[in-house]
């Protein structure tokens, strides 16, 4: 418990004090001068702030892909498939969440390998004879990929939750199967929605290695995070952070309004 | 409810097309390690056990493995003796800020791992501590201890407080009730809890990356630094395999050990 309260809150309120600092020329740490200069360069710089809507775009494409796979999916496994294919098929969307983060971003690159002077091209280009490549698209479909078990989850047992009498009794009153969708699931299920599309949110915006496999050229904000850190300007990475931090603050408490909590 | 046979087959469809779409890509890694080829080329090139057979040899990859597990089993045993007092303590007594620090335990997993690999990396350097294999499980232990917390405590609130209550006033004192009632009901959430924490740790790249300094590699480190270089390549499919293969059994374990989700405990 004190772990969590000192090393950990107390590094984020360090690290949110340190964009404050300037720098060192010298060595590129942090001096203890305070300055605005670097809030000043990571709000106002135009290409900055293209970059955080880049990464916020990302993110909230992924996020809307997870959920528009998710609820069919789950709406299938948790009241049309029989009982002992459904407890199957839950174990089987949740197998690759094990398989490990880089073996899976890894494997995608296999799928979108454009070709090169090493080879002739992955699967993609080879069977379809279309790939791609690596670039933004390629980031969204990997990031999507790796994520989706984080929203089915929640979203599947938020079907589990939905009594079938209630379904049952929205169409006994006359409502078609899109109005019981709309009037009836939809309502009940915007908690387990928003607690998984935390998960998918966060992961995306904050991810710089999946860029690096598969996104060619492309960057997003935690790539110039990296970059700034090891420059070595670390007043300034400090300074970047808060735009993923204030960001997700904002979304954890919009999600929280919608009861994203009472699902975690 | 009334569904049209077409929606019902639809639905099927999607489903079924997302799990290809799942394991396609595990299943051409698994493909390509046995390719003669040193690259991502599809369709392999022609059968060969060359990598797998070689793989030992590759010293900087058996190194990163043996590093990934010490650090795992570390970060797993602390976490799980942190996690599960955390969520004993939180679960038993009510304080001031109760609500707050329950909203702090969620943190770690709700902020983008570089978020905290930053500040963590931030905080050792400010304060002297060398970046390297402690500062790495500090940096893993933090995540770890949440997953520990959230799965125990998730067991703790199913258990009836009126079990407690029964076993004080048939004369068990708080020590003997814990052994007795309590930790026979949370024993296989927190079994649960160490191998998703293990997972964690083993899997993790980003916190790593951020808090090890140079000369310390983990697995997931040395697939990173190496995929882009066509003479190990082959070698990280094989890695990749391996560890698809090793967390089956272990994926496996923990499904049986975590709850179901509409059962009713006592």
């Amino acid at each position: 418990m004190l772990w969590l309260l000192v090393v950990y809150v107390g590094s984020l309120v360090l690290l949110v004090v340190s964009a404050f600092f300037g720098r060192d020329e010298f060595t590129g740490k942090a001096t203890t001068e305070l300055t605005l200069g670097n809030l000043d360069e990571v709000i106002t710089e135009n290409a900055y702030q293209m970059l955080v809507l880049r990464s916020v775009g990302v993110a909230s494409a992924v996020t809307l892909i997870c959920f528009a796979l998710s609820l069919p999916v789950g709406f299938y496994i948790s009241k049309l498939a029989k009982s002992w294919t459904k407890r199957g098929l839950v174990v089987a969307i949740l197998l690759p969440l094990w398989a490990g983060y880089l073996v899976k971003a890894f494997a995608l690159r296999a799928i979108f390998e454009p070709g090169s002077e090493f080879g002739t091209g992955g699967f993609l280009k080879n069977t379809i004879g279309w790939s791609p490549g690596f670039g933004y698209l390629s980031v969204i479909v990997t990031l999507a990929y790796l994520w989706f078990p984080y929203m089915f989850l929640p979203i599947y047992a938020g079907f589990e939750r939905l009594p079938e009498s209630l379904l049952d009794a929205s169409s006994d009153l006359g409502a078609g199967s899109i109005r019981t969708f709309f009037s009836v699931m939809m309502p009940m299920l915007v908690p387990s929605i928003a607690a998984g599309s935390i998960f998918t949110f966060s992961l995306s915006l904050g991810d710089y290695i999946t860029v690096k496999i598969v996104g060619g050229k492309s960057q997003m904000i935690g790539n110039i995070i990296e970059r700034t850190l090891l420059a070595p300007n670390q007043p300034l990475a400090a300074a970047f952070t808060l735009w993923p931090i204030s960001i997700m603050v904002v979304y954890l408490i919009v999600m929280a309004r919608l009861g994203a909590f009472k699902n975690l | 409810m009334q569904i049209s046979m077409r929606s019902r087959f639809a639905l099927r469809v999607t489903t079924y097309g997302v799990l290809i779409f799942l394991y396609l890509p595990l299943f051409l890694i698994f493909v390509l390690s046995f390719n003669t080829a040193n690259s991502l080329t599809w369709p392999p090139r022609g059968f060969s056990t060359r990598w797998w057979s070689t793989f030992l040899d590759v010293e900087s990859a058996r190194e990163a493995l043996i590093s990934s597990t010490r650090l795992a089993l570390i970060a797993m045993v602390v976490s799980v003796v942190l996690g599960s007092m955390l969520s004993f303590a939180l679960q038993r007594f009510e304080f001031f800020g109760k609500n707050s620090l329950s909203f702090l335990a969620v943190l770690p997993i709700a902020l983008p791992g570089i978020v905290t690999g930053v500040a963590l990396r931030n905080t050792f350097v400010r304060f002297g501590l060398d970046l390297g294999f402690i500062s790495v499980i500090a940096g893993h232990t933090t995540f770890c201890i949440v997953v520990v917390y959230n799965n125990v405590v998730a067991r703790l609130r199913r258990i009836s407080p009126n079990l407690r209550e029964a076993s004080a006033d048939l004369g068990a004192n708080s020590l003997q009730t814990f052994r007795l009632i309590t930790w026979p009901l949370v024993r296989s959430s927190v079994f649960a809890g160490a191998i998703l924490a293990f997972a964690l740790s083993f899997d993790e790249v980003v916190v790593t990356t951020f808090t090890a300094g140079a000369g310390f590699q983990t697995l997931p480190q040395w697939i990173l630094n190496n995929f882009s270089r066509p003479n190990v390549l082959p070698y990280v499919t094989v890695v990749a395999t391996i560890v698809m293969i090793v967390s089956l059994p272990i994926a496996w374990l923990a499904q049986r050990l975590s709850d179901p989700p509409n059962d009713k405990l006592v």
